[in-house]
This record gives structure tokens, sequence and C-alpha cells, in this order.
């Protein structure tokens, strides 16, 4: 991985003043990672250019790893694209290697080093989970001039697409200070992935790299959220930190990882509140005293069905192990009182098998759930539930296919959420739900949730069954 | 003196402290037989005379008491036992696990007792507490049997326990020693003629002499009734005077049913409602001798309520049993065996529906029984119930054990009204097994399991494991009724030596050598996806055998149980086309079969993996590539001012070379795929037809087999090239190695080294089924595009293979299990244990590249 910085201030080669470096050496660095070399491919008076080049051991990245496995686990990969792109080993390196430029020092170019001069980065590998757009939208409020070509996949498979990668080239007069700061904390914004833990210091560094324009930024909040790795209160902690009037910033807009497509596209409708809102009103509207939550993921839902008196046993279900410790911690249980607490179990269950401990519930809720199950094998699924665990009351929302129309980001035909296998019109979820009321003996009414658009329905559609 | 007490029974001592009572345990007992109340409060307090921790101690007593009881232990109970409120819990515990609670009084004089406490420096209570329980024992005596004691047995003086011996006996239905064969026959309701065509079918000679009859069979099998002789029929008189004499004369046996028990009671003057057929009995036999009368009453009375035969592994009852009452006796356990269970509620015409506890049934003996007429008789959890329905003119049914074949004669006229028709209005598209299979339960598969395994040994699967499968097969498993085997991870061969290599056929060949294999089956491997085929003639066949309507004839499913093609046409195509080949070989008359499981490589790689490659495999390639070229412009033009670059601009210059080999690795296992014709199969394993599978055939078999196959579509079914090599032959070892470098040179894969039998074993067990040897150039998408760097590859030579082994091992010991289970049609949760075994196994971490 690699980038070059270049400048046209007269003489240019006062930039190996400026970094510490001269141009008429090569400079090499061993690195915990790699090794890193720096070189000036051109040093004129005219023009002069610094490369760094970053070596990452691609054996030692698998075997010595000590830090997070990554997205879908790449970092574990022998076979992954970290050794040949801009990510966050170039940031450690920069930092290293221009440390005192970045402290915006220097020796015997003081003056220059508190200089705005006219500088170009060029990055041949700098990975963007978010595009060009987003490569503007970091860029150019701090004064960048942006070119930015996309990599294809294979140019011998052009079917399989575009790459994530863009070769990019940054130019503006600015202080090299500013610009090694700005490029230390954006690079690993725009990849969205950190080679190794985030912790507390980073809140930290990123508060000292961004101190004179991070306040600023239009995209404050994005940079901080991607930069502490999704880290909801590491990240509110800076933005608290960065501009205390602003810290009240909804939670959703905090929450989330990248894959998360349905959260991002429904947040502003405030749909998750709504739909627990609901769910919860009618709980207590058919006087459950015990519920069942189906597919009760994080724990959400059963976070406010705690809050409710009137239950007694509150039991959630997922079929994710994962999901279930992440709601135990997010519940706190431990912080509960005795009494509360063992209102609630958590158990790993899964809806395509006969379970005992489901029967003998007054409700079960099936949270955007029935959308995640293979069509083929919803039959299971509906005896699991109407006939083997039998709640008197079912209440089960699944999104309304008919209203993604109006998500405007969601292309036409894809669904909310990638692991969706279908999502239903209301004339579908009707016709399902009717069909299955009649074979169990339950009967069945509609009801929306979200707010309702005239032509498109609800963003989400709910169905209650009471037995018969 | 001897006194007799059954095999299984919780034994309640009862007597004063001083009694003697531990002395007499420990006279007739084991010492794990005995609970003492003095242990126990030890146990809890750390002193045996602590009265405040008898609550507790008492807790923990029941509690192994039941324990012990549900293993089938005989238990005792030393404690003094003498009130009706410390009785009444062991009564209720004997009742729970179906044992008889025996009462053993030791009513010894007050002075004896009283002097042995003075005798025990930790016995210093006074003598008001020995004269107490005295006098609550003596009340006690006369009422024990009232409590529920089924024998009581009381000693008055130590004279009386001198010399007594305690002689177990096993309970009446205890005929594990019967081991058959036999042949055992459904209600029979008074039909006697179809009873004898049914008995002459079987092979039995009967004659009658006498007013008896005589039954014997040439190779000595024996009969079993589930009962219900009588009520109904034509003749019931006669079907108890054939039975009788057959039970009599040894022969066979027979388990009381509701009917015979009725009429017995009738004929001994009993108030019961003449209904169901009972009438046509007390008709019939009142053309009988009033001996004979007397006689149908006592012979129907005594009958048992079940038997247990065959070491435990055949259970007979009238209207079956669930597996905790096998072989145990009490009220319950006769209640269940005649009558069955019901579920409180009635049908459409007025009859009690029936719990139907065989569909809860997971037990290992096998439990035949009648009690309810089904149109035919079929198997449900290794249950079976005959009632055919003979005297509702349907037929008399038999069953032959072990064989599992049935016979049946059909009835010559309807005798009597079914209130319920016999036959469903709507015929039954499933089998009972399958549509009870439509749903499994939870307890079948989650949890710790171990999983017997006829090749291996039992395979433990860990509970986070089985979790971690239950999460994969709920969220992306194919319908589950398809995914009948699951292939097992395959090693790769030790790091080779040889530089610039990881691997080399030389370690595979060394591995068989070293383990005694003569002749390797080396096959090509293909690089694309692993993948199970199972395909039915037609969509019928999936239907019976599969129990899969509406889904086509078949699948095509990934070695982690998901559907290979997400496309449905697509898959249906090929399926067809797959199908096509086996009409022209004529393999489904060869094979005598209406269906085939293959497993196969599908190809090409991008197939199934275009996910893969692009997040994966091409984004790597593609900023490999452009990064590296970048940086050797840079360092060239750094070279142009005289910077000393030179070794990192070498360096750059080849390892851009490395990556574009490895682009071009990647490349040669993709190409787009429009339609079933850019889709290539490579069958390499025929694994199972219809009732049998082919790990008993050798690799060579099953490649000469497939490749037979593929003849009929060269264009979709790839016959795999392979070479058979003597271990032993050095010239045909170097022109393996010769071909693998060919292989390999030109973008193969590499080979996979078999033994010639596809279940090998060497001296200390059972060896890999297959270990690859991969080309340098493959594996550089497993590596990284630049591992051959000889610095990297020297650290990389160190892999730890005994994992992988060993999960190769276990995986492939699951597979066969499965495959097995399947063809011997066992119930599916058999089948899918072994299934979510294989998958449990792969959650664990092992490396990923091994």
């Amino acid at each position: 991985m690699l980038l070059t910085i270049s400048t046209t201030t007269q003489p240019a080669t006062d930039l190996g003043f400026l970094l510490h470096k001269n141009p008429a050496r090569v400079h090499r660095f061993e690195q915990s990672f790699g090794r890193a070399t720096v070189f000036y491919p051109e040093a004129t008076a005219e023009r002069c250019t610094v490369c760094l080049l970053v070596d990452v051991d691609p054996v030692g990245l698998v075997r010595r790893r000590s830090g997070p496995a990554g997205e879908d686990g790449q970092l574990a990969q022998y076979v992954n694209d970290r050794p040949y792109v801009a990510s966050s080993f170039l940031s450690v390196a920069l930092s290293d290697v221009f440390g005192t430029a970045m402290a915006g020092r220097s020796k015997d170019r003081p003056e220059l080093a508190a200089t705005a001069i006219p500088l170009e980065v060029s990055i041949p590998v700098l990975p963007s989970r978010g595009g060009e757009m987003l490569i503007r939208e970091l860029f150019e409020p701090l004064g960048y001039a942006v070119r930015a070509e996309r990599l294809p996949l294979d140019e011998a498979f052009p079917g399989w697409g575009e790459s994530r990668y863009f070769s990019v080239t940054l130019s503006g007069t600015l202080r090299l200070q500013q610009l090694l700061n700005h490029l230390y904390v954006l690079i690993p914004v725009l990849d969205d992935e950190k080679h190794y833990w985030v912790g507390d210091d980073e809140v930290e560094k990123l508060l000292r790299r961004g101190a004179d324009w991070l306040p600023t930024h239009p995209a404050k909040e994005q940079i901080a959220r991607r930069y502490l790795k999704h880290r909801k209160s590491l990240a509110r902690a800076a933005l608290e930190r960065l501009t205390p009037s602003e810290a009240e910033a909804d939670d959703a807009r905090v929450a989330g990882k990248p894959a998360a497509r349905e959260d991002a596209l429904e947040a502003p409708l405030r749909l998750n509140e709504q739909r627990i809102a609901k769910v919860v009103e009618v709980v207590l509207e058919v006087g459950a005293q015990s519920v069942l939550d189906l597919g009760c993921g994080e724990g959400k839902l059963l976070r406010e069905l705690l809050r409710q008196r009137q239950l007694e046993r509150i039991v959630g279900v997922d079929v994710s192990l994962r999901a279930l410790e992440i709601a135990e911690e997010r519940l706190e249980l431990d912080r509960l009182a005795p009494a509360i607490r063992n209102k609630l179990t958590l158990l790993h269950g899964s809806l395509m098998y006969r379970d005992r401990r489901l029967q003998g519930f007054d409700a079960a809720t099936l949270i955007e759930v029935v959308e995640h199950l293979d069509a083929p094998r919803l039959r299971a699924f509906e005896r699991v539930v109407f006939e083997n665990a039998r709640p008197a009351t079912v209440i089960l929302t699944t999104p309304n296919a008919e209203y993604n129309a109006k998500f405007s980001s969601l292309p036409a035909g894809q669904f909310r959420h990638p692991d969706h296998r279908f999502e239903w019109t209301r004339a579908e979820f009707e016709r399902w739900a009717g069909d299955v009321a009649t074979r169990f003996g339950y009967e069945v009414r509609f009801t929306p949730v979200g707010e309702v658009d005239a032509v498109l329905g609800p963003p989400t559609q709910m169905a209650i069954f009471r037995v018969r | 003196m001897e006194i007799r007490i059954p095999e299984l029974a919780l034994v309640v001592l009862v007597g004063a402290s001083g009694s003697g009572k531990s002395t007499f345990a420990r006279t007739h007992f084991k010492p794990t037989e005995v609970l003492s109340s003095d242990y126990c409060r030890g146990l809890v307090s750390d002193d045996e005379n602590d009265q405040s921790a008898t609550k507790d101690a008492f807790e923990v007593l029941h509690f192994i008491a039941s324990k012990r009881l549900r293993a089938g232990k005989l238990t005792v109970v030393d404690a003094t036992n003498v009130q009706a409120e410390a009785r009444k819990p062991l009564i209720a515990l004997a009742r729970q696990h179906h044992c008889l609670p025996v009462a053993l009084v030791l009513d010894m004089p007050e002075r004896l007792c009283r002097e042995r406490n003075a005798a025990r420096a930790d016995r210093a209570f006074g003598e008001h507490v020995i004269r107490n329980q005295a006098s609550q024992l003596r009340k006690s005596i006369r009422g024990l049997e009232r409590e529920g004691f089924r024998h009581v047995h009381v000693f008055r003086s130590p004279e009386e326990l001198e010399g007594l011996t305690i002689r177990r006996e096993p309970l009446w239905n205890d005929k594990k020693a019967e081991k058959g064969p036999f042949d055992i026959i459904g209600d029979i309701h008074g039909c006697l003629t179809e009873t004898l065509e049914l008995l002459a079918l079987l092979g039995y000679d009967v004659s009658l002499r006498d007013g008896h009859y005589a039954v014997s069979h040439p190779q000595g099998r024996k009969v079993v009734f589930v009962g219900d002789l009588v009520d109904r029929g034509p003749d019931s008189p006669g079907v108890v005077r054939l039975v009788s004499d057959v039970v009599r004369s040894g022969t066979g046996y027979c388990v009381a049913g509701n009917h015979d028990v009725k009429l017995s009671r009738a004929l001994r003057g009993r108030d019961v409602k003449i209904s169901h057929g009972l009438a046509e009995s007390l008709e019939q036999l009142k053309g009988e001798s009033e001996e004979f009368r007397r006689f149908t009453a006592e012979f129907l009375d005594q009958l048992v309520s079940h038997y247990v035969f065959d070491d435990g592994k055949l259970v007979v009852a009238h209207a079956g049993l669930r597996e905790e009452m096998h072989g145990r006796g009490s009220g319950a356990v006769r209640q269940f065996a005649l009558y069955g269970e019901t579920t409180g509620e009635t049908d459409e015409y007025g009859l009690p529906v029936r719990y139907n506890w065989a569909a809860d049934y997971r037990g290992k003996a096998m439990v035949v029984y009648g009690h309810t007429p089904v149109p035919e008789a079929e198997w449900l959890n290794n249950t079976i119930c005959l009632d055919t329905g003979c005297v509702f003119g349907g037929k008399l049914t038999a069953l032959r054990y072990p064989e599992r074949e049935l016979v049946s004669v059909p009835a010559r006229k309807m005798y009597y009204e079914l209130i319920r028709p016999l036959r469903p209005a709507v015929p039954a598209i499933l089998t009972a097994q399958q549509a009870h299979e439509e749903l499994l339960d939870l307890e079948d598969v989650f949890g710790k399991r171990i999983v017997d395994t006829r090749l291996y040994r039992s395979i433990t699967i860990r509970e986070e494991n089985a979790a971690a499968a239950l999460e994969v097969m709920s969220r992306f498993a194919a319908n589950p009724k398809w995914l009948i085997y699951l292939p097992p991870t395959m090693s790769p061969s030790e790091t080779s030596a040889r530089p610039g290599l990881l691997e080399h056929p030389e370690e595979a060949l060394g591995y068989y050598a070293k383990n005694g294999v003569q002749a390797v089956v080396c096959e090509e491997k293909h690089m694309g996806s692993r993948a199970v085929v199972v395909i039915c003639r037609d969509e019928d066949a999936a239907r019976t055998r599969f129990g899969v309507a509406g889904e086509g004839r078949g699948i095509v499913y990934t070695r982690t149980g998901r559907r290979f093609f997400a496309n449905d046409a697509l898959q249906s195509e090929l399926l067809d086309r797959i199908g096509r080949a086996l009409d022209a070989a004529q393999f489904w008359e060869r094979f005598d079969t209406s269906w085939f499981c293959l497993d196969c490589e599908v190809m090409p790689w991008s197939v199934k993996a275009e996910d893969l490659l692009r997040v994966q495999y091409a984004p790597t390639g593609t900023a490999a590539r452009t990064a590296l070229a970048a940086a050797s412009e840079l360092l060239r033009n750094a070279a142009a001012r005289n910077l000393d670059v030179e070794d990192i601009a070498k360096s750059f210059a080849e390892r851009s070379e490395l990556v574009q080999r490895y682009v071009t690795a990647y490349r040669h296992y993709c190409w787009p795929v429009n339609s079933v014709a850019d889709i290539k199969v490579a069958p390499f394993h025929l694994l199972a037809t219809e009732g049998r599978t082919y790990f008993d055939q050798t690799h060579r078999w099953h490649m000469e087999t497939l490749g037979d196959l593929a003849r009929h579509d060269p264009e979709c079914l790839v016959a795999t090239p392979v070479r058979i090599v003597d271990v032993a032959d050095a010239n045909a070892v170097q022109g393996l190695f010769a071909w693998w470098e060919a292989l390999t040179g030109s973008g193969g894969e590499g080979i996979v080294v078999k033994p010639m039998d596809f279940i090998p074993r060497g001296p200390r067990g059972l060896l890999q089924p297959a270990i690859k040897s991969r080309g340098p150039e493959y594996l550089r998408i497993i590596y990284g595009p630049e591992y051959s760097r000889p610095e990297l590859l020297e650290r990389l030579r160190e892999r730890g293979l005994s994992t992988k082994r060993s999960m190769a091992l276990r995986e492939f010991a699951l597979g066969v299990e499965g495959l097995e289970r399947f063809v011997q049609r066992e119930p599916l949760r058999r089948v899918r244990e072994c299934v979510f075994g294989v998958l449990a196994m792969e959650s664990e971490p092992v490396d990923p590249r091994l």
C-alpha cells in the first residue's frame, strides 16, 4: 500500500525539510506489522514528490493476529486486500514516520510548516465503503479538489461489477500538518475497518488529530462513528467533547452497522419504536400475562415488555446465540431486582422445531421475523407456532413490500435487509395470514404500523391472531 | 426361611431405632442399594444424629432413590419409617417409577431396641422415643397393604431373621431370555378362521385333537398375540381355546387386551356394561360348558399386560407402552398397556381421541401393539400397530420378528360395523413416519449429543457446536428431509519438504503406504464446489421415499446443507439432465431403485463462490495489481534519480508477477453461467440407492460406474480422470508425480488420493478416507497471492493436521452412519442426528486453509 504527497511550492524540495526526510536518500523503518519505506520518485525545485510505501507481512497478519477479525472475518484470511490498500495500517505508519510533521513542527523550515502551500496527495488504492460520494463528502469540505477513479473487480469478468477501491488524487492549498492529520483520520473512516481493537484511547486520538477541523466538519457524526468502529458509547463520548451542544443527537443515527440497511432505511421513520409501542399496546390490550417473544434478537422489545407490570412471565427466543448474548448484556439483567429479573427467560431455540418450552403462553410476538424464513419452510414454522406452542394471541409484523417504493435509496426489487427471503404486499400477507388462521382455528385482524401512505399503505403491517 | 421380593422394588425398612435395620440391610443387600437416612444426615450436616438436618437429609435420600429407580435399580430405604407420612412419599416415588413398593418390618421387642441404643454412644435420646416409635409401628402394620405396599413381611424376633434368605424374582413380564424368532399377531376379536389361515401362512402346523390344538413351527418360531382375542367376532370361545393351548404348550405368549379383561370380569360376575361386542362373546360362551367358561375367565384374568423379549429389544403390549414403563410393574403400567392414553377429547363420532404416544416414543426397543384399528400397519418411531381391523372387514396382520416383515390375510367378511370408518376419506399422501416427521422435535437435535456410529465409535457433539448447527440448519438449510448425508472435510497431505512446494502427492502416498494400503485410487481434484445430488425417478418417488411434495424430483445441496442453486429452474433443468443420463445408462433398472444419492463436484467454482469472488478474491486481485504496478512505477522513477532502491524494485517486480499468477489461478475456475449448458457435474461417489449404500465398493468401482454414467452425457457429466497406483511400484509412483505436475502445471487444482477400499482400516483403526495434494498455483487462492515468496513459504510449512484429520474421520463416520440409517428406513431424527453432527463439527475452529 502506498501514497504520494507532492508539492509545487518553491523550492519544492523543501518538502524534505517539512517531513524531516532527506530527498536524496531512501529511508526504511521497521513496523510492528511489516516495513515502511520513504523515498522521493521526483525531487526538483519545481515539483517534489514523496512516497510512503508500506509492506504488510501477509503471513504475520494471519498468524500473529491479535486484533479483531474484521468484517466477515476477512482479516483472518491469507487472501485479503490489506497488504495492498490504504487502511489503518497506513495511518499508523504515517504517524510513526511523519510524526514531527504531523505535530506541525519543522526544525529547518518552521515558517513553511505554518504556511498553506499547494499539496497533492495520490493514493492508488483507497477503499471506500460509501463510494466516490463519501470521498467527496469527507474531503471537499476541507478544501480539496477530488479526482477519483473506481477500479473494476476484474476486467475479465465485467459482470462482477466494480470494486470499492478508488485511485484518488486530492489537491488543495493547506499546511502539510493539516493534510497529514486529515489522511490519518479519514483513510480508516473511508475503509470503515481497523486492524486493532478500538478502545477509549481511540477517542483521544480522534480529538487530537481532528481538533482544528472536525468540530466544523459537516460529516462529523459519521466520521466519529466510523473512526470509533461503531461503538456507540465511544462515538457519543467523542461527539460530546467535540460539540457539547449537539450531543443529544438521536441514538438511532449513531447506531447500526454498515450492513444494517434496514435500520438505515427505517430509522428516519422511527419505525422500530412505533412497532414496539404498537406491539406492547396490543399485548396489554388482550390481557396477556405471559408473553413469548419469538425471534427476540437483541432484546429491544423485551426491554419494553419488562416495563409492563401486567406481565408476569416473559420469554425471549432466538436462533442466534450471539443475539441472545447481546440481549443479555443490553438488558443489564444483573442490575434488575430479582423479582423483575426472574420474569424473563432467554431461550436458544428454532422456529423450525417443535419445542415444549414454548407451550402455555397467553401471547406470542413475531416482530419482523417471518420474512427471514425460507418460504418452503413456512409450513413448519406455522405448525410450531400455531399448532404446537398455540398461544391465545399471536402478534406478527412484517414489512409491507409496496411501501419500498418510497425508499429512494433502495433499488427497485431489492429487499430492505439482505437476509430477507421475501417481502409481502398487503394482499399477499393477508392471504397468508387468513389461510393460517383458518387452518389452525384462529381469527385474524390487520392493523397498520407507521404512517400510512394513501396508495402504498403503511411501512409495516401487523396481523393479530386470536385463538377461536 | 425364604421370602421373595420383585427384582425391581423399592424396599422400605420399617422399625424403631435399635431394631437392627442397618445390620439387616447390610446382610441382605449391596451397600450401594441401601440409602440410609442417618448417612444422608451426615452428608448434609457432618453429623448423622443431627435431627435439624432431617428435612434436607430426606430430600437427598428421595432424590437418589428416584435416580436409582429411574435407572431400574432395586433400592432399599433404611430409615425408621414408622409413621405413615414418612412412608407416603416413598410409595409415591415407587409409583412414579412404576416399581413395586415392598415393606420389610422389623417389629423387635422394645427391650432389645433400648439395650442396643444404650450400647451406642451416639444414641443418647430418651426411652420415650423408642416407646413412641414402637407404638407407631404397631399401629401401622395392619394398614401397610392399604397404603400401597404390594409385599409386606413382618419379623418379630431376632430368631426369625436368622437364616433368612431374600430371593429376588423377575417380574412376570420379563421374558428377556426368550429371543424368538416370533410371529406377532394383531387383534383377533373372535376371528378364528382368519387366525388359523394366518398361522398356516406363517408356516405353523396346527392340528386339533380331543378339543385341543397342537401348534408348532418347523423352525421353532413362536407366536405372540397382542390381546383382544374376544368380542365382536364369530368365535371367541374358539380363539380362547386356540390361544390358551398355544400359551400352555409353550409355543407362544399372549398379552391381555382390554376386551379380554372385561370379558373375564363379566364371567366372574362383576358389574360391567354389556357393549362393544361383549354380548356376542357371552352369547357364544353360553353354548360352552361351565368348566370352559370358568377356564376362560381364569385364562383371560391371568394374562400379563406386557412382555419384554429378546434382551429388552422387543416389547409387546396391547395398547403400546411408553419407554419408561418397559419391564416395570404398577397399576399405571397395566392401565397404559390395556387402554393407552386419551387426550380427554372426543372426535366427531363421539369416540375418545387417543393420545398418540408413539409420536413421542424415542426408545431403542421395538414396541408392537394393537388396540386401535388402522387401515395398514405402519412403522412410527420403531413402533407398529398390528390391529388392521379384521373383525371390521379389514385383515388380520402378523409381524415377523426380527425380520420386520408383515404378513396378513383378508377378513372373510365384515363381522362387526365400525363406528368410525377404517379408511380415511382422503387417502394419506405420506406415511405415518413421514407425516410425523413433517415437524421434528427440538429435543432430538438440541444440546450435547453422543452418536453411536458403526464405523468409528461414539462421537460426542458438544453443546455449543450443536447450537451452531441448529442456527445454520434453521436459517439457511434446505428442506431437512432431503438432507440425508453431508460429506466429510478432507485433510491435505503432510507438508512437503520439496523446495517451493507445500503439498506433493508423495506424502499422501506415504501416509497410505505406512498404514498398509497397497493400491490407491488417485482422482483429479476438480476445482468447483462440493455438492450432494439427490435425484428421484420422478416427483412421485420423491414424495413416497423422501416425504417431500411439491419440490420437484430432487435437490442439489452444498456441504453445509444449503440449496446449491438459488435458481429453482436451473436446479430442475440440471436434475432432468442427470436424470436423462441415468435413464440412458439404465441405472434405475441396474440398481433397482427410484432414487440416487451422488457425491459430486459442480463447476464452475464461480457459480457457487461468486460472492466470495466478489468480496474477497477479485478485490484482492485488483487492489494488488494496481498497488504493485503503481509502486513499481514510482520505484523506477526513484531508480532514475539514482536512489538505492534496486532491491525493493526487484522484489516489487517479482511480486507483481505473483499477483498476476494469482489472478490467472482463480480466473481458471470461473466462467459465466447463463444456462444449464454452462454447468459441469463430476460425480465421484455413488453413495446410496433404495435399500443400500455403496461404501462396501472400492473407489475403482465408483469411478468405473460413474464413468459409465458420464458417457451418456459428456457435455454435462465429467468422468474424472483417475490413476490407480500400487504404492510399492516406483515407476507407477513416478508416473503419478509426473501426472500431478502436468495437471497442476496447466491450472488444475491437484489430486485426491483415496485408498482402494471406501472404508479403509489400518493397524490402528479407521484411516483417512481421502487425502488431497493441491498444486502450487492453486494454493495462491488459499494461502494468498504471494505465498510462494521463500520467506513466506518457509513460515507456512508449519501447519498442524491432527485436528483436521480427527475431524475428517469423525465426519466420515457420521456421514456413513446417517446414510446407512436412511437406507434402513430408520426415523428421520436418527438420520438428522448424524447430519447435524457433521454440521456441528464444522463449526469447530480449525485452520480453514487445510
